[in-house]
């Protein structure tokens, strides 16, 4: 027994230690928190892809990021917000990468992002096995919030997002086909990109539902200038609908290219989000005139307002958003600042701590609140698990001479949700 | 004789039949690919023809491109990868001028006019950073090993393109459409947009410059003896540094007129990353022609533009391969894997003189 006594004491010092660091302490969270001496800032994580071709609608989502934050004069929890931006790039090895940057920062409270789907993708893994809480403004893919891995879902938990599911964007532009312009038969095109594939497929098979004929599925490269081949081939195959989901400028050389492309004279063009920016239009010229495109329809007396202090501001040097997703940013980040609030607990000696667990539970929580993108409830079951946006914030747009020759944005609204005669049941 | 390298001396060899399996296989793949797309129909003459000059218009582009890997790789035995970012240079700074031109009205009245202002300004700014970039980046580093300046380059590519991200933001941009281009030429029946035609005298009447340039004057004499001997050159009394900037200036010259170029056709995507593309097919059609080979390049970017245009829907979609388009650049590649293996001097090779050898 002589020889159990060292380990006896050893315990019992232990336990004495122990026992004030757990006082100290107080986190009661399973998956730990974060913890802000007093006069420590505010940490937010944003992932976005800040450079390379698609590093303007990074700067659309930062821009909405920066003025949410000065809209609460930079502060939050009575201490100034320090902002962390990790360039994520539009791929799956730029998600990961900046996600194993953000995820061995400890005072980040939790993250912005990514841009693209492909990135949120790579990123998920590492930030949600860290406990941490991701929003994304802009991934739009399907495969995010569904937890069914033989469908393809990789959904993890931590993961929001206050962009529309395309589910809803695909859905829509297949409704729009059949009812509005009578199509029989669909071309789609992607440029294999989650984002853009998901999208595609998503409309092929409502199409297909829809009695509808789908007549080619092909794909063509990202930075790609040339399409005249697979246009022709598309011509071979006559469709009454082009569906081209990609990204500008595929987008723009595929719509310009298929105007000079015998047997495509009488398709519509029809387009997605990707391709959603006043430029679109003007570098499209002429040929842009009549196509359909469904994008985030973003509205109201409280947007007018932010795009003016977005003018007066000029995050990033621009004097207009970049791209279409900065009001789902700011909504995002306002979501999060919100979520920081309500669980955060103050300690006797000015430390605050933040239950990781907690805060994922109040952004799940979050119901019909008031954001510039309309009405925003998170849901928490598959296929929209952490999906806070319900899709009715999108519509089918027409584009006109004037966006094309005076650069008038956005286009005139044809075709919502409300006009279907078959109102999606599950929305 | 020692008995251990006696399969040296045998007849047969592994890799020389590895590398006839593969001759066989590929053969066969772009014969079967073929002929099951053309006795299939799917795809009219006309159609064909259509995609022939498309080629050749962009295989045009990449040939001035490649033309600018060619002159230097000739000089320094260098690769310029900051290349596709000079060309990128010329295209991104013009298309602030094309609007101008288009906004007053000039672009329209007076087509080919602006367009020579075009080109001539992309040339300049072309060429500037091109001179610059030797200067700064590449002429101390001249006697290093191959590698550094290689490296160099690369970091001189990121330096550019984020320094225009920088000038002119990171939007995209579009090349305003110019009225007299617009339309098409029948002949026999099959229609050539007019832009096409335009767009492959313009390129091939500035290699024809080049070729006199290159040939028939002092300068030019200089620049071969430069590409062929520079100590020898410099004993001849040719200032070295000046025939390097000036190839250099040359190269430059001809991206930023493949950029004016490159707009009227494929007027869309002009922004700060869109040199890297056509940089590397340019290089890829450098290689095809034979480097350091001028009629080379000029060949190797027709024949690249043309494959590219021609081979996912001839070769590919014949053998029932999926997404046939989207491996367009995977054609390309092959190509160039293809020439490595079999001709690792090019289409047209170069007689390489002992010290490049």
């Amino acid at each position: 027994m002589k020889r159990l006594l060292p380990v006896f004491l050893l315990i019992g010092l232990l336990v004495a230690f122990s026992i004030p660091a757990f006082a100290q302490d107080g986190c009661m969270d399973e998956l730990g928190c974060v913890e802000i001496a007093s006069d420590d800032p505010v940490v937010i994580g944003a992932m976005l892809s800040v450079s390379g071709a698609t590093s303007f609608y990074g700067e659309d989502s930062l821009g909405g990021i920066e003025l949410a934050i000065s809209g609460r004069d930079g502060m939050l929890l009575g201490r100034e917000i320090t902002l962390v931006v990790e360039d994520s790039l539009c791929s799956a090895e730029g998600g990961q990468a900046a996600a194993q940057r953000v995820a061995a920062d400890e005072t980040i409270v939790g993250v912005i992002g990514t841009t693209c789907s492909g990135a949120a993708q790579g990123a998920m893994p590492i930030i949600s096995e860290a406990g941490m809480v991701m929003i994304s403004s802009s991934n739009t893919s399907p495969s995010l919030t569904n937890d069914d891995t033989e469908a393809g879902g990789t959904y993890l938990p931590g993961y929001f997002r206050t962009a529309h599911n395309d589910l809803f964007q695909g859905a829509m532009g297949a409704q729009y086909a059949v009812e509005v312009l009578k199509a029989g038969a669909v071309a789609t095109i992607h440029d294999g990109d989650p984002y853009t594939e998901g999208l595609a497929v998503v409309m092929a098979n409502t199409f297909a539902g829809l009695n509808g004929e789908v007549v080619f599925q092909g794909a063509v490269s990202k930075g790609d200038t040339d399409m005249s081949a697979i246009l022709t081939e598309i011509a071979a195959s006559a469709p009454d609908v082009v569906y081209l989901p990609v990204f500008v400028p595929e987008s723009e050389f595929l719509v310009s290219q298929a105007a000079n492309t015998p047997g495509l004279e009488d398709a519509v063009m029809m387009t997605a989000d990707g391709s959603f920016s006043a430029t679109f239009a003007q570098n499209t010229g002429a040929a842009a005139v009549g196509v359909a495109m469904t994008g985030p329809h973003v509205s109201g007396e409280a947007y007018s307002a932010f795009l003016d202090l977005w003018a007066e501001e000029q995050p990033g040097g621009t004097e207009a958003p970049p791209s279409g997703f900065h009001a789902h940013a700011y909504d995002a980040v306002n979501i999060l600042m919100d979520a920081v609030e309500a669980v955060a607990e103050e300690l006797d000696d000015g430390t605050v701590l933040i239950g990781r667990q907690a805060l994922r539970d109040a952004i799940s929580a979050v119901e019909n609140y008031d954001g510039l993108t309309g009405s925003l409830t998170c849901q928490d079951e598959s296929p929209y698990a952490g999906d806070c946006a319900t899709g009715t914030a999108l519509a089918v747009f027409e584009i006109t001479e004037p966006q094309v020759n005076d650069g008038d944005w956005p286009p005139p609204i044809v075709w919502d949700l409300s006009m279907s005669m078959m109102m999606m049941n599950d929305g | 004789m020692q008995p251990m390298f006696k399969w040296k001396t045998d007849d047969f060899s592994w890799v020389d039949f590895t590398i006839d399996v593969l001759r066989v296989i590929i053969v066969l793949g772009v014969v079967i690919g073929a002929w099951n797309t053309l006795s299939s129909g799917r795809i009219s003459f006309a159609q064909w023809v259509n995609l022939f000059a498309a080629g050749l218009s962009q295989g045009s582009i990449y040939a001035l491109i490649a033309l600018g890997y060619t002159l230097v790789y000739g000089i320094l035995l260098m690769i310029n990868f900051a290349h596709g970012e000079v060309f990128m240079a010329g295209a991104f700074s013009t298309v602030f001028l094309a609007e101008a031109l288009n906004r007053t009205g000039f672009l329209n009245a007076q087509p080919l006019l602006a367009i020579l202002l075009m080109i001539a300004f992309a040339g300049l700014v072309s060429m500037s950073v091109a001179i610059l970039l030797e200067r700064i980046a590449y002429r101390p580093l001249r006697g290093s090993p191959r590698l550094v300046p290689l490296i160099t380059a690369i970091g001189a590519a990121f330096f550019l393109q984020y320094t225009f991200r920088g000038l002119y933001g990171s939007g995209f941009k579009a090349y305003p459409g110019v009225h007299a281009l617009q339309g098409a030429i029948e002949i026999g029946g099959i229609s050539i947009p007019v832009v096409q035609v335009f767009v492959f005298c313009a390129a091939l009447f500035l290699m024809l410059c080049l070729y006199w340039l290159v040939e028939r004057t002092r300068i030019g004499k200089a620049m071969r003896a430069v590409s062929e001997n520079k100590e020898v050159a410099r004993l001849m009394g040719i200032d070295i540094d000046w025939v390097i900037m000036f190839t250099f200036g040359v190269g430059g010259f001809l991206a930023g007129s493949a950029g004016v170029i490159n707009g009227l056709f494929r007027p869309q995507g002009v922004n700060f990353y869109m040199g890297f593309i056509p940089g590397i097919k340019a290089f890829t059609a450098a290689v095809l022609g034979g480097i350091g080979n001028i009629p080379g390049a000029m060949l190797g970017g027709l024949f690249l533009g043309v494959i590219e245009a021609i081979g996912p829907n001839l070769v590919l979609a014949g053998l029932g391969i999926p997404g046939a388009n989207q491996l367009k650049d995977v054609i390309a590649f092959t190509m160039l894997v293809l020439v490595l293996i079999f001709r690792p001097q090019g289409i047209l090779g170069e007689r390489l003189s002992e010290t490049k050898a």
